[in-house]
């Protein structure tokens, strides 16, 4: 058995970018929103078990800096789609704690008003339109977006997410196809874990890999580790700026690892379809490592980096409590929000 | 003003005029712009309002449905068109799992503005996959409204108003009745919603959908001439269902007729005769009765695909078990003659 994804040399650590590198202040915003997930995603574990948080979850730990990378680099006014494994997407766009434990609780503060839950978190006004629970459902709707910014003339960006699974489905090629075909304004992100659910990729896969398999289509390409965010900083930026010299859509791809199981708050590795990583392997698998790893080589001192922990703690620690002292929908709101 | 058109025309017209109203409506789908221009209902758009608005897209009905959807949310407001409505069922994820639910999912913070047109087949070797309604199944999904027009001025009218309707609206065209000619007013608002009465009787009240309107009506027509005055509702929305004014025609008839163009088995007349037989409970003089498809899939050749679809002689048969009337003789009756006018291939 091995452990995807494959270990690379794709990038180093350090702080180059494709137009320069990163400042300090940027480097800990980065970390604050790395963290921020990484931290809710472990109070979600501690907290699951009280069974108070009836949703089902499917946590990013490992998955975190994709979304935060890619979230860094995009224009304002940008608008995603995502996936049920959105949580640290939601949060790197809005850094709403309150409605994002308000949702897992099902209250009427989360922003589906305990109607959504983990699977459909959405924050429209901050651009985060849908997210599904069924493999590649989004991916169109991003697409169609796209077309409408090209239709009202809008010089808009969307980024559709979705897994390494979604690749297999019909609708992913048909979304490809017609946003190439339009050269639409839109980036593809796929975050490869090389697993759908408990399926690996070897055993679903009749072709070399996604990024060769996309190849062939009209739109610029490119491959992060995506364990590292600063490779998925470089390799965003790189593709934005290939979108905005020759408008075509963009399609990254990054490879991660899911450090838990597919849906809940547990590790599986003794469910013996995977084996668990060596330390050595943890440490480059695991993003937040990585990057508090990158932030010392760079000066980030452990009392700053306390210091974000603290603050986000305590974010957390108040958003919870209000969560879970908020009020659910009154019964009538269940025939609200039906029809417009 | 008001002049005579096909259903046909009568659907170019509302496309056109909701195109000259808003900018942000489009129309789009496989062979939209082609010279066909499904059975010419999407005539002149392309010339009036060029490629951005009226375009033809890959065969990929699942991605299409989900680019409407995206639009929608958008600020656009597609129309999104299937020569078949049997070609839905490659969308049903996203009419089903996405466009039925978002707006609940986001706790109602976008709105759907969006369209799907779709053509019923019938005749000519239709056969299985070219000749389902589906209306029913639709409906069945909250968050989607369905409308079935029969009359042009009905299609005329519905077609506005779905495409102005801030939600997602299923719009199902019979196939034989594009060649229906009616006075069309274009100034006419029809909302959805209320059903139509389409001739007043006392006898019976006979509730159909889509074509079979055109069968109740001959049926109606039939029994006239031995003083048997059927009354023909027509329910046109059938999602949202507004049946105040079904139930007050059977509370006034006293018998019921469900003629709908589906298959009857947990179908559409289930629901109008289950609330029929329950709001009109200690008025009815005789059970409900339903209308049809047969319960197999639609045969190809004509004498079995004549027996597989319910008609005006069905529903005049049915009159008279529920009037205890002896059978009338038909011999004299010319029915089906729309479908004289059908000469396929499609």
């Amino acid at each position: 058995m091995s452990i995807s994804p494959k270990t690379s040399d794709l990038t180093s650590d350090k702080l180059a970018s494709s137009d320069g590198s990163l400042s300090r202040e940027e480097m800990f915003l980065l970390y604050r929103r790395l963290l921020l997930a990484r931290l809710c995603e472990e109070r979600i574990r501690l907290e699951y078990a009280k069974d108070e948080m009836k949703t089902p979850v499917h946590l990013g730990i490992g998955q975190e800096a994709i979304p935060v990378g890619v979230c860094h680099c995009l224009p304002q006014g940008t608008r995603s789609f995502g996936t049920y494994r959105n949580h640290a997407l939601y949060l790197a766009l809005t850094n709403d704690t309150d409605g994002f434990f308000g949702e897992l609780y099902g209250k009427a503060i989360g922003p589906g008003k305990g109607k959504a839950g983990s699977m459909h978190m959405t924050a429209p006004e901050k651009g985060l339109m849908a997210t599904s629970a069924v493999v590649g459902t989004t991916i169109p709707v991003a697409v169609g977006a796209a077309l409408a910014d090209q239709y009202q003339g809008k010089n808009g960006l969307v980024v559709s997410f979705f897994g390494d699974g979604a690749v297999e489905e019909g609708v992913f090629w048909e979304s490809l196809n017609f946003a190439c075909l339009h050269r639409l304004r839109i980036l593809f992100v796929c975050e490869d874990n090389g697993l759908a659910i408990h399926t690996a990729t070897a055993q679903r896969q009749g072709f070399r890999s996604i990024p060769e398999a996309v190849s062939p289509f009209k739109c610029h390409t490119a491959s992060a580790e995506g364990s590292n965010l600063l490779s998925v900083i470089e390799r965003t930026r790189q593709l934005l700026s290939q979108m905005e010299a020759d408008p075509k859509p963009g399609f990254l791809h990054g490879t991660y690892f899911r450090f838990l199981e597919h849906v809940g708050p547990q590790e599986d590795f003794q469910m013996g379809y995977r084996r668990r990583p060596t330390p050595e392997e943890f440490e480059h698998l695991d993003p937040l490592l990585r990057f508090e790893k990158a932030l010392r080589e760079h000066g980030g001192s452990e009392e700053e980096m306390l210091q974000v922990r603290q603050a986000v703690e305590k974010q957390i620690d108040q958003s919870v409590r209000a969560a879970r002292e908020a009020p659910f929908a009154p019964p009538a709101e269940l025939y609200t929000d039906l029809f417009a | 003003m008001k002049s005579t058109m096909t259903y046909r025309q009568a659907l170019a017209l509302a496309l056109q005029k909701e195109m000259e109203a808003d900018s942000s409506v489009f129309v789009f789908g496989l062979d939209v712009p082609d010279h066909k221009r499904i059975f010419g209902s999407t005539a002149g758009l392309l010339e009036q309002f060029g490629p951005k608005r009226c375009f033809g897209t890959p065969l990929s009905e699942e991605a299409m449905t989900g680019v409407a959807l995206g639009a929608a949310i958008s600020g656009l407001r597609p129309v999104h068109v299937h020569i078949r409505v049997d070609f839905m069922l490659l969308a049903m994820n996203q009419i089903v799992n996405m466009i039925s639910s978002l707006r609940y999912m986001t706790g109602g913070r976008l709105k759907i503005p969006l369209v799907i047109r779709a053509v019923i087949g019938r005749g000519w070797g239709q056969s299985a996959q070219h000749s389902k309604s589906l209306h029913g199944v639709f409906a069945h999904f909250p968050g989607l409204k369905v409308v079935l027009p029969t009359t042009p001025q009905d299609a005329y009218s519905l077609l506005r108003t779905s495409i102005r309707d801030e939600n997602p609206v299923i719009f199902i065209e019979h196939r034989w009745l594009y060649d229906v000619q009616g006075t069309v007013d274009d100034e006419m608002k029809v909302p959805l919603g209320p059903p139509a009465l389409l001739r007043e009787g006392n006898a019976a009240t006979v509730l159909c959908t889509s074509w079979m309107a055109i069968e109740a009506m001959k049926a109606a027509e039939v029994l006239a001439k031995r003083g048997v005055e059927l009354e023909v509702v027509n329910v046109r929305t059938i999602a949202p269902l507004q049946d105040e004014e079904l139930i007050a025609s059977v509370m006034k008839t006293g018998r019921c007729i469900v003629a709908d163009y589906d298959w009857a088995f947990c179908g559409f007349s289930a629901e109008l005769a289950a609330r029929v037989s329950h709001a009109c409970l200690g008025r009815l003089k005789q059970p409900v009765e339903r209308l049809g498809f047969a319960h197999v899939p639609c045969p190809t050749t004509r004498p079995l695909e004549n027996a597989f679809y319910p008609s005006a002689v069905g529903i005049i048969r049915a009159a008279e078990r529920m009037l205890g009337l002896r059978e009338l003789d038909l011999a004299g009756e010319s029915f089906y003659s729309y479908e004289q006018r059908f000469k396929g291939p499609f």
